[in-house]
């Protein structure tokens, strides 16, 4: 009988009564076979079943599609100004830094954790160089802070009570005390892992920035 | 006519009873299930604990009705819940503090927990669902926190869902994957909306009901640690036990009484309760351009995340905020002493626990407050402190002298 219908037979039987009746022998080992293949046939389908579920949570087109470039118009900047723009919903700051911030950079390599822009990530390779821009005075980039994604805020201030007296002016974060220079590059020895992200970004004038695309992408 | 009455509504009962077990659940879960007579002050938690859970599904399901899942209206929907519904801003009010007050009420419980030892053997699986509650009602509370999108519910998502971000490998995709967007933005709250309503409301009363199950099957502990069952009288009814229909249910209508008015005082009076229910950023609408200047989780939360700043490495601060969760479920396996109750506990034990309070309310006070490297320092050392009670337990609460148990419950 077993062996005419097979193992849908046996399936059913296993289904239907719970159990195999016979006047043959149980065979335990094939029943057992029998119930570990299924089950493993039943969670194969649970996982094809659940694929769309968990994907629909992804990203939607719509959303990945509305990353359009954004044009920023930096002709009112003034020195020591900065400027916050939304770019795919994220704030993305262009800094004119003056004359003093730009000195100061090099002098503070020794307290960061990646003075040079190593982390090639971070940072177009256009950027990768030491003020971490195409043109020095004008400083691009993304103002999410890489430890947990807040908004860090602009302390361009010389030695605040708050910040304590090395402190030599740039980005602090409220969220959780990471520190960064005015090229948004991290201090060493906080939560922070890396620098400030730069979005690629080209100047289609001298006054008008954007944020988005690569100068070549154009 | 009385008597009839009655006589038919017998023969009702009778005819139920043969269709579904009516009478047998009243017997098996009130009337004859015995509690331990000795029974105090912190066991009105466990039943607090349940009312506020019906409290908030009362009112979560009123609220649903006026408000808007959508980054462009959730905001506005909120202010008109509190201005235009009708009644809407006591709905509101009490949607908002119950969650307060269920974490109040779900800190005590488990430090009754902690002061007898209700999770040593056999209570463990009792104790391990009543932690996975712990963690589904913050799920529960953190995704509920970002529905108004005021300026904390950005923000706050924000970090926690940066959280998963640390993980290595697959932390990027995740974090997207849970946003839905590049950013916190209308698909996030929209699925938030989805789980707060209604998925982890379904997960939170399925546990509820297996930390029901697992009670009823061992029973309640009891101040003094013993176990009532040893003890039983020729019906096999525990000498120590009594019927928690009418004693207990009569006992824990003092406490919810008590605890309406309480809860009710606030409601009126302190909805808000000075930003610490209710954080004054979130009544300005979420700009995700502009991270507010002071930002803290709610309080319930902010042990947890004075642990995660504490840690000056952004994988290790996730996975050091994510073991001093771990570390509670396996409390019933670290806790190797021959008694369970404070009451016949050692010296070292009262240590113990005394350290472990100390840092507990250290970290959830320096969660709130901005990270100066004084405040950072203290939340150094309390992490230790707060690891270092559970990982230490196995050594000082088997070497700690205790006293000897009674053979009885003890009463005052």
């Amino acid at each position: 009988m077993r062996s005419q219908l097979g193992i849908l037979g046996s399936i059913a039987a296993l289904v239907i009564k719970g159990n195999y009746v016979s006047t043959d022998e149980i065979d335990y080992g094939r029943r057992r076979m029998l119930l570990a293949a299924t089950a493993a046939m039943g969670g194969v389908g649970a996982v094809y079943v659940a694929t769309p579920f968990i994907l629909s949570m992804d990203p939607s087109e719509k959303a990945k599609a509305a990353g359009a470039p954004t044009d920023v118009d930096i002709s009112k900047l003034e020195p020591g100004q900065l400027m916050t723009v939304e770019w795919r919903g994220k704030p993305v700051w262009v800094l004119r830094r003056n004359e003093q911030m730009l000195k100061t950079l090099p002098k503070l390599d020794k307290f960061l954790r990646d003075p040079n822009s190593d982390e090639l990530s971070q940072q177009p390779v256009y950027t990768k160089n030491a003020q971490r821009s195409i043109n020095p005075e004008y400083m691009v980039m993304i103002g999410i802070c890489t430890h947990l994604g807040c908004s860090p805020t602009y302390r361009p201030e010389f030695a605040p009570p708050d910040l304590g007296p090395e402190w030599k002016g740039g980005f602090f974060c409220p969220c959780h005390g990471s520190t960064y220079d005015l090229a948004g590059r991290v201090y060493a020895g906080m939560p922070a892992p890396s620098n400030l992200v730069i979005p690629p970004h080209h100047y289609v004038s001298a006054t008008r920035l954007l944020v988005g695309v690569d100068s070549e992408a154009i | 006519m009385f008597d009839k009455i009655s006589r038919s509504l017998g023969d009702l009962r009778e005819w139920a009873d043969e269709r579904f077990p009516v009478t047998a659940f009243w017997q098996d879960h009130l009337v004859k299930y015995y509690a331990p007579k000795n029974l105090n002050f912190w066991y009105f938690f466990g039943s607090l604990a349940f009312l506020v859970l019906v409290i908030q599904l009362l009112t979560g399901i009123f609220l649903t009705m006026n408000y808007k899942p959508t980054a462009d209206t959730a905001f506005a929907s909120v202010e008109y819940i509190m201005r235009d519904v009708n009644w809407g801003w006591l709905i509101r009010y009490i949607h908002s503090t119950g969650a307060s007050f269920f974490f109040i009420v779900i800190y005590l419980h488990m430090f009754r927990a902690l002061l007898y030892g209700s999770y040593r053997k056999p209570r463990e699986l009792l104790w391990v669902f009543g932690m996975l509650i712990f963690v589904v009602l913050m799920a529960e509370a953190f995704m509920g926190y970002l529905l108004p999108w005021g300026q904390m519910s950005f923000w706050g998502a924000q970090v926690i869902i940066s959280l998963f971000g640390a993980i290595p490998y697959i932390g990027d995709d995740l974090a997207l994957w849970i946003r839905g967007d590049f950013v916190v933005a209308d698909a996030t709250l929209n699925r938030f909306f989805a789980f707060h309503v209604i998925a982890f409301p379904l997960l939170l009363i399925g546990l509820v009901l297996f930390h029901m199950i697992a009670l009823h099957s061992v029973g309640s502990n009891n101040p003094d640690g013993i176990e009532i069952k040893k003890q039983k009288d020729e019906n096999g009814v525990p000498l120590d036990g009594i019927p928690f229909h009418p004693y207990y249910t009569v006992k824990d209508m003092v406490g919810v009484v008590v605890f309406l008015i309480i809860f009710s005082a606030v409601i009126f009076y302190a909805p808000e309760m000075g930003g610490w229910f209710l954080e004054k950023d979130n009544f300005v609408p979420a700009d995700p351009l502009k991270t507010p200047e002071h930002i803290a989780p709610l309080w319930y939360f902010t042990p947890f995340y004075a642990i995660l700043r504490a840690v000056p490495d952004k994988f290790l601060g996730v996975v050091a905020m994510g073991a001093s969760m771990v570390v509670l479920f396996l409390l019933p396996w670290l806790d190797r002493s021959p008694v369970r109750s404070i009451r016949y506990r050692g010296p070292w034990f009262k240590l113990a626990l005394s350290v472990f309070v100390v840092s507990f309310i250290g970290l959830a006070y320096l969660g709130t407050v901005t990270a100066t490297p004084l405040a950072t320092l203290f939340s150094r050392i309390f992490s230790i402190l707060y690891f270092a009670f559970f990982l230490l337990m196995p050594i000082y609460s088997k070497w700690d002298k205790t006293k000897p148990l009674p053979e009885r419950v003890t009463e005052k």
